[in-house]
């Protein structure tokens, strides 16, 4: 990637600047950073470095230690299957393995069209509705494999087409 | 603004009054809540709720109804949940489509809706109030307080329930004396380990220290587990009021939740309800006119499993790597930022306002002769009543799993059930009579753990399950110390072995041996309790174990390796919807055309089959099996 342009720079040092009251408030930084632009490259943690006074070293540390933080850009889609026991004795397993399938992509990977992040969840608590998936925080109850190709394909026609896709 | 305990007594009272007109209808008006736990909100009930306003207002009858959501009902496979007071009648599975009718025919002309009443599986009757449902007949509410009744976002509505009643009354006592009235209680950790909480509050009250800090443990990370987010989200002010009790005995002026960042809505209720107690004079300097004050302060974990534990936690808060911290010193002694700290889980704050307002004594009443009170699990897996439950200490898993619990769906065999997470054990059929307390779980070779509890049916692999824990393990391991770092994953490399097929008898001694080294050497409880799931089904389910590495076969049919789909050529009738949905390609008519079909049957090549599943998904005739 570039170099950032003065606008996300002005942004991260805002971010920087919210918990100056705090007394350790890498974490907070760092999650709203997350939040805003779905990840945190080298560049951005070195702003933060300079506003902070804490290492790169130490940052990059924290950021790759987190599965909530992320090095790379997610999808626009990022599609969170829940693999916490409820729902893996249910079947998760086999819906996460379908969507790698049809998507192409491992768990933790992104499509090369950036559309789909494909995440492994531990579980999100929805146990009564399991298996869950989420995508890009709407929840998807009581999903099995065969369902999988048609979420897709939904998510796929809405992208093309601006509106949904007809029902058949 | 509330300054001083008479007015809070005086609001409390108004409170309480305003709030029992609402449950029994005095005011005039119909009640209509909804529930708003995380289960039923991605079910739907916001909508449901939306559908409720527009209807109430098109028809005009604002004016004698009422809707508003409160937290989790806790019967979560049976939500989305729509209450209606004062008749207390209870609807289940609701969705947006049926609003209209429950308007029309309940609100507007006074007659229940039959069909969307909950109907007893045992004695097909509808039943139209909530407290005879036998999934509620045997639990008893301590830490789910107000959960389910209240709004959670409204804290008069808290305050009509007795919230700051707790507070109130330890301010009028000496730090020791609210320290003694928790010890006596006997009540112990909720987060796992079972450690008596009044012990812990004494080492931190026992520190000299300007600065200590009370931590709520909400990093609820056990796979399964939801009573603390349910709690939050139902709640929020227990929690905080427990918080503020603790912060009072040790003589602590700041409180740190540190909730998982996957709870949106949990951390948006505890935002509001810290925000309302703040405006209200309840959180501050100089708390009901004493010398007391003390603030709450929120921290988002940041999705790892490890910061459960308490010194890993603290790191946390602390921005730094959320690895373990070696113990001795302990947090009690030197924990936040170097000063004397406890951490004390949800559910066990949820439960101090209860022993402050109702005595030790009540609290103690309950439970068995070293585990006192009540328990919340979250019971999930193969369970027809999948929920969340709080039941008296004692309880036994029977009654747990089949009264409560509803049995096993679809006819099956109750196999195991995991309690606490991939820190327990499974315990089987033989246990099931076994009460329910924190030491007696560990004696029979699981734990109580935070409160997960998943029920496993015949069609369960335990190798499988095992293999699935310790991938967990071994993904949320931190890295810092050895025996966990290395031990998990050589672990896990031998129960894939094992699952593949390719496994050795030689692999479970070494499974065995692995187990000890990690358990004895880990520094945190995340490795020392590692092994668990491994050691107790290689004890209970050795036969598994075996029938994987030397008959090459996975009883249950999990094992993708060691199972095969077979079409059972004589039921075949040939339609050829299999092979239609067949990725692989795999699926091909044969000439055998049995006696009385038209059609030939399909066979599959299993050298090419991906076992996906799908074939046995789509037929109708059930002529396609695992084996």
């Amino acid at each position: 990637m570039g170099k950032l342009n003065a606008t996300a720079v002005a942004k991260i040092e805002e971010i920087c600047s919210r918990y100056t009251d705090e007394k350790t408030p890498l974490m907070m930084i760092l999650s709203d950073i997350q939040n805003e632009y779905g990840y945190i490259p080298l560049e951005v943690q070195e702003i933060v470095s300079k506003h902070t006074g804490i290492s790169v070293a130490e940052i990059y540390g924290v950021v790759t230690f987190y599965s909530f933080f992320s090095l790379t850009p997610k999808g626009k889609y990022v599609i969170g299957c829940c693999l916490g026991t409820a729902c893996y004795v249910k079947g998760a397993g086999e819906v996460i393995d379908r969507f790698s399938e049809l998507l192409n992509i491992k768990p933790g990977e992104t499509t090369e069209d950036g559309l789909f992040t494909l995440d492994a969840l531990r579980c999100i608590g929805a146990c009564g509705i399991a298996p869950a998936v989420t995508i890009n925080g709407k929840v998807y109850p009581k999903l099995d494999s065969t369902k999988v190709e048609d979420i897709i394909y939904q998510y796929r026609w809405n992208e093309t087409h601006g509106e949904e896709a007809p029902t058949a | 603004m509330i300054e001083n305990i008479e007015m809070l007594e005086s609001h409390s009272a108004e409170c309480t009054k305003a709030f029992d007109k609402k449950l029994k209808g005095i005011d005039g008006k119909r009640h209509i809540i909804l529930c708003g736990g995380t289960g039923c909100l991605s079910n739907h009930s916001t909508e449901i709720q939306d559908k409720f306003e527009q209807l109430i207002k098109e028809k005009n009858i604002g004016y004698k109804v009422e809707v508003n959501q409160v937290g989790c009902f806790g019967f979560c496979s049976q939500g989305p949940f729509v209450k209606i007071y004062p008749e207390e009648t209870l609807y289940r599975l609701v969705s947006v489509n049926d609003v209209e009718e429950i308007i029309e025919s309940d609100i507007i002309n006074n007659t229940v809706v039959e069909r969307l009443l909950y109907v007893d599986p045992a004695t097909n009757e509808k039943i139209s109030k909530q407290d005879d449902i036998t999934f509620y007949k045997k639990q008893k509410r301590i830490a789910l307080h107000g959960c389910g009744v209240i709004n959670p976002e409204d804290i008069n509505e808290a305050l009509g329930m007795g919230a700051f009643k707790g507070l109130k009354r330890a301010l009028s006592m000496s730090r020791q004396e609210v320290i003694d009235e928790v010890l006596a209680s006997g009540i112990r950790g909720r987060g796992g380990a079972g450690f008596p909480s009044g012990r812990k509050w004494q080492f931190a009250y026992n520190v000299e220290s300007d600065e200590k800090y009370v931590v709520c443990n909400g990093d609820e990370g056990d796979p399964g587990a939801f009573m603390d987010r349910s709690i939050l989200e139902g709640n929020p002010l227990a929690v905080i009021e427990g918080m503020m009790i603790a912060g009072y005995a040790i003589g602590a002026k700041n409180g740190y939740f540190y909730v998982r960042a996957e709870y949106p809505i949990a951390v948006n209720r505890l935002k509001i309800a810290i925000k309302q107690a703040e405006e209200m004079g309840l959180l501050g300097d100089n708390i009901l006119g004493t010398d007391f004050s003390f603030r709450c302060h929120l921290r988002l974990g940041a999705g790892a499993f490890v910061c459960g534990e308490e010194t890993a936690l603290l790191n946390s808060i602390e921005g730094k790597r959320g690895m373990p911290r070696p113990r001795p010193p302990f947090p009690a002694v030197k924990g936040l930022w170097g000063q004397p700290t406890i951490i004390n889980n949800v559910e066990t704050l949820a439960c101090i306002p209860f022993i402050m307002r109702e005595g030790a004594q009540a609290f103690s009443s309950v439970g068995t002769e070293n585990s006192k009170g009540t328990k919340v699990f979250a019971l999930g897996g193969n369970v027809n009543n999948v929920g969340l439950v709080e039941v008296p200490m004692g309880t036994t898993l029977r009654e747990l799993i089949f009264d409560i619990g509803g049995g096993i769906p679809n006819g099956k065999k109750f196999k195991a059930i995991q309690t606490g997470g991939p820190s327990g054990g499974c315990l089987t059929e033989e246990f099931l009579d076994e009460p329910i307390d924190f030491d007696n779980l560990v004696a029979k070779g699981s734990m109580m753990g935070s409160g997960g509890a998943i029920v496993m049916d015949e069609d369960t692999c335990m190798v499988d399950v095992a293999k699935f824990y310790m991938e967990f393990i071994c993904d949320e391991s931190c890295g810092k110390c050895s025996p966990c770092r290395i031990g998990t994953k050589r672990m896990l490399e031998i129960l894939t072995r094992i699952t593949e097929g390719q496994g050795t008898m030689k692999d479970l001694e070494d499974l065995e041996e692995l187990s000890e080294t990690v358990k004895a050497n880990s520094l945190c409880a995340l490795g020392q309790t590692a092994a668990n799931p491994v050691t107790s089904t290689l004890k209970h389910f050795r036969d598994e174990y075996i029938a994987h590495i030397v008959d090459k076969k996975c009883p249950a049919h999990i094992c993708k390796n060691l199972m095969q789909y077979q079409i059972n050529l004589d039921k075949c009738v040939g339609c050829g919807l299999c092979a239609k949905g067949c990725p692989a390609g795999c699926i091909e008519r044969t000439y055998y055309i049995p006696e009385g079909h038209k059609l030939a049957s399909f066979n599959i090549d299993t050298s090419k089959c991906v076992k996906c599943g799908s074939c046995m998904a789509a037929c109708r005739l059930k002529a396609i099996s695992k084996n």
